[in-house]
């Protein structure tokens, strides 16, 4: 421990004159980006995390066969550098670019591929995104242990270059789907020699043994402090790459994040404080940024509580509640009105469910179900997990069903692994839920409500539902899918057995210094085409 | 004296024997598991997950099978942070937390003693008073408060320290020494009046004056040594305190150091990091408890003697 820092504690606070050089502004000379991150990674193995701060690490370490496009749209080549899909949209050829390199120098070969899908399919690695690949051939029965044959899952090299992808259906969210961490490339030579292909506990990616293919590389890792990652020189497309480091810092509590940003110490934050989200507003701070988010937020309904099996209740809870007014006065970030399950523009998807604000209506339909002021509908509970914006809206809607129903609502907020476990088990009426994609398409939200979905947690299931969804997977044109998932989302609706309140933006700080950062609706943003430059 | 400390550190093992089979079973009581997550695992994946954890034997063997493991100083590996053993990370947020700890306590002494000594010396006077006043103002005024208010003048209206961070940018380290340090200052600063007042007021301390010694040698070699007990005293428990206690400062400002480790695990039910961080506490607060009690028997003379 140096004593010296003492002395230079007091010296500091008696004589300091100078104020100091932030690292914001001297890292337009250095290249040097200052990332918010949120919380400290799980790790950074592609196969096995599933987190947020994880993707913004891993997307500036590793490629997958495509990458997300920076102005919103179709993906643009990564490791592949073309593609061709068959007439019945069920098989894929990718071209590898012969340029791909990993950071060590070796080659990216379609083998390497291979080898990577049967790693997150291996039961025993326990990667928790195995179905993002069950839309292969094969790929289940092998992660299930129906098949311990390989060669039976729909991915194969066909030379050192080429690899060959058959689904199982026309799945036209699939090249989105390749922009997910899960379905990236692991060095082979690396994760073995330090451990097994099922190792979740490997040191294979420790500074010093990670070997990816992305535009950087890890150069250090101190936990809770910051991870650093340098510019890769074998990166196939080094040159495009303008950042020579990023640092990211894992800033779990979000007033810490707002004054490191205000001190000039982060160039973008993960989020932004809500209560002071409407003051940025108000004051025109030109470092705030609120952009579109495929996200939504919405509480479950539990069917089988006897209270809410009839769906008249549900239909007269959620048209009781004042959709603009929450987030006008309660969440006050830009949030929107949420009146479907699917956020609205999803890859040009266009939900056309309404849900109305119609007290009248809503207490009409209380009384059709049987309550009234001689008969009043029992006490409902809302879950929530503890958090003060969650208690905020939760307030404001007990105050609509109290008003609008004269319903009582009690608040119930939980430690968030009780929630969960509760939600789980279905031990609650009504619950708060979020839900945001993992790739650009209305399956990511209409699959989640199919029955023996882990997260429907609703206990509703309806078989004409499931198989417009499944009907609408398998068909290989674009239009009559999104009229088939319309209806779908139409079904959904008209049950409500979820009741969506309003859709997410993406609310948070961004130094003017930063370029190329644009707005993305999954929140994707590869980090070779950011740049900084002072205006 | 040996013989007291050989006892204690006896005593110690069953304690830490207890807390370990405690914590262990009321872990298990808490719901939720580890791998519960708001996009939930499918039951295949779950299954999985618990054989490569051991979590599908039974609750006793996973108990014995932990303890065992403690016995030969292996706390297992982490839950949320696959690849990293609690070992590593208890090791990794130690030197942090120690060196923050140091700090606050050196800013606690030297700040706490002054001015707890001289509100005795100068009893009833505005030089007792006013140190006193702030004295309550640092006990009331809890760190989450302290720390971002020190952060908005100095960190962000005069621009003269950093907000955050470690050990990464000059002087970054003031600002969290400072916070946590203030706090203890002040009951340090009580502490060290009450004891003064105390001593002084005894007759050896007559004695010394009679014998025409200065001020100064009544004071800091005579009243200050029997008057200052108390302190060290609470320092024991102070330390440990600070150790594990450190958790708000340390999300204030950013700081890679245990305490973080410890609250984040009990929130993410990482089952093996709870367990190793509150083992590896309680050590602590025994192990600073028993210096004090130490330094406080050396320190008195009629209890040195006996």
């Amino acid at each position: 421990m140096k004593i010296n820092n003492l002395g230079l504690l007091l010296a500091l606070i008696l004589v300091a004159c100078s104020k100091s050089i932030s690292p914001v502004d001297s890292s337009v000379e250095t290249g040097v980006f200052h990332f918010g991150n949120g919380s400290e990674p799980q790790g950074i193995d592609p196969h096995i995390v599933t987190g947020v701060p994880e993707h913004h690490i891993l997307i500036s370490l590793c490629e997958g066969l495509t990458i997300p496009n920076p102005n919103s749209g179709g993906n643009l080549p990564g490791a592949a550098k073309s593609w061709t899909l068959s007439d019945d949209g069920k098989e894929y050829i990718f071209y590898l670019n012969k340029a791909a390199k990993w950071s060590n120098g070796d080659p990216v070969t379609a083998s390497d591929f291979v080898w990577s899908w049967m790693r997150i399919l291996t039961a025993s690695l326990g990667s928790q995104y195995p179905d993002m690949l069950y839309y292969l051939e094969g790929a289940e029965d092998y992660h299930t242990g129906v098949t311990s044959d390989f060669d039976e899952v729909g991915v194969k090299a066909i030379d050192k270059y080429t690899l060959k992808v058959n689904l199982k259906n026309p799945t036209p969210f699939f090249i989105g789907m390749l922009s997910h961490y899960s379905t990236w490339p692991v060095h082979k030579d690396s994760v073995l020699k330090h451990g097994a292909i099922d190792d979740r506990n490997g040191q294979w990616t420790r500074p010093g043994n990670f070997v990816c293919n992305g535009p950087f590389q890890l150069k250090s890792w101190e936990l809770n402090n910051k991870i650093v990652v340098e510019k890769n020189p074998f990166y196939w497309d080094a040159e495009k790459v303008s950042l020579n480091e990023m640092h990211f810092y894992p800033v779990s509590n979000v007033m810490t994040e707002d004054r490191m940003f205000r001190a000039g110490q982060l160039h973008v934050t993960s989020t932004l404080p809500s209560q002071k989200c409407p003051i940025y507003i108000e004051e025109n701070n030109p470092d705030l940024r609120i952009d579109p988010y495929m996200g939504q937020y919405f509480y479950r309904l539990n069917i089988d509580n006897p209270s809410l099996k009839d769906v008249r209740v549900r239909k007269a809870l959620a048209f009781s509640i004042d959709r603009k007014l929450l987030v006008e006065k309660v969440t006050k970030c830009g949030q929107i009105p949420a009146y479907s399950f699917t956020p609205p523009g999803s890859n040009g998807y266009q939900p056309d469910t309404k849900i109305p604000f119609d007290p009248k209506l809503a207490k009409e339909l209380l009384n059709d179900a049987g309550y009234s002021e001689a008969n009043p509908f029992p006490k409902l509970e809302i879950l929530f997990n503890t958090n003060e914006d969650h208690r905020k809206l939760a307030l404001a809607i007990q105050q609509m069903w109290q008003q609008n129903l004269g319903i009582e609502v009690e608040l119930v907020n939980q430690d968030w692994k009780v929630y969960l476990s509760r939600e789980m088990v279905g031990d609650f009426q009504v619950s708060r839920a979020g839900w945001i994609g993992d790739y650009e398409d209305p399956n990511t939200f209409l699959d989640l409500m199919r029955p023996n979905r882990g997260n429907n947690k609703t206990g509703w299931e309806d078989a004409n539902y499931d198989s417009i969804v499944e009907r609408a997977n398998s068909t290989n044109n674009q239009t009559q899918r999104y009229e088939l998932l319309k209806e779908a989302e139409r079904i959904l609706i008209d049950n409500m057995p979820i009741i969506p309140l309003y859709t997410y933006v993406r609310s948070y700080q961004l130094s003017p210094d930063v370029k190329g950062y644009n707005p993305h609706i999954l929140d994707h943003h590869h980090p070779k085409f950011i740049y900084l430059e002072r205006d | 004296m040996i013989a007291i400390f050989l006892k204690r550190i006896l005593l110690a093992i069953p304690v830490l024997f207890a807390v370990a089979s405690i914590t262990f079973f009321l872990i298990k009581i808490a719901p939720g598991g580890p791998f519960d997550a708001d996009k939930a695992v499918s039951p295949q994946v779950l299954k999985n997950l618990n054989e490569a954890y051991n979590l599908d034997a039974s609750n006793w063997e996973q108990y014995v099978g932990y303890m065992t493991g403690l016995i030969q100083g292996n706390l297992g590996p982490s839950f949320r942070f696959p690849g990293r053993s609690v070992t590593e990370m208890i090791a990794t947020g130690l030197p942090v937390t120690f060196e923050l700890a140091f700090y606050a306590i050196l800013i606690a002494l030297v700040m706490g003693v002054f001015l707890g000594v001289l509100a005795a010396l100068k009893r009833n006077t505005f030089l007792d008073f006013i140190p006193m006043a702030i004295a309550m103002i640092g006990i009331c005024v809890p760190t989450f408060l302290m720390g971002p208010l020190l952060v908005l003048i100095f960190g962000i209206n005069l621009e003269l320290l950093p907000v955050s961070g470690w050990g990464q940018l000059p002087g970054d380290k003031i600002l969290p020494s400072l916070t946590l340090g203030f706090a203890y200052a002040a009951y340090i600063a009580r502490l060290s009046r009450g004891g003064m007042l105390e001593v002084l007021n005894q007759d050896f301390i007559r004695t010394a004056r009679a014998k025409g010694l200065t001020e100064r040698m009544v004071v800091i070699k005579h009243a200050m040594q029997g008057g200052l007990i108390p302190v060290v005293s609470f320092l024991g428990p102070a330390i440990a305190g600070l150790l594990a206690g450190s958790f708000v400062v340390e999300t204030i400002f950013q700081i890679p150091g245990l305490g973080r480790f410890y609250v984040e695990a009990a929130f993410n039910r990482d089952y093996t990091m709870i367990l190793g961080t509150t083992i590896f506490f309680s050590a602590m607060i025994v192990f600073f408890n028993l210096l004090s009690d130490l330094a406080a028997l050396w320190l008195n003379p009629r209890s040195r003697d006996a």
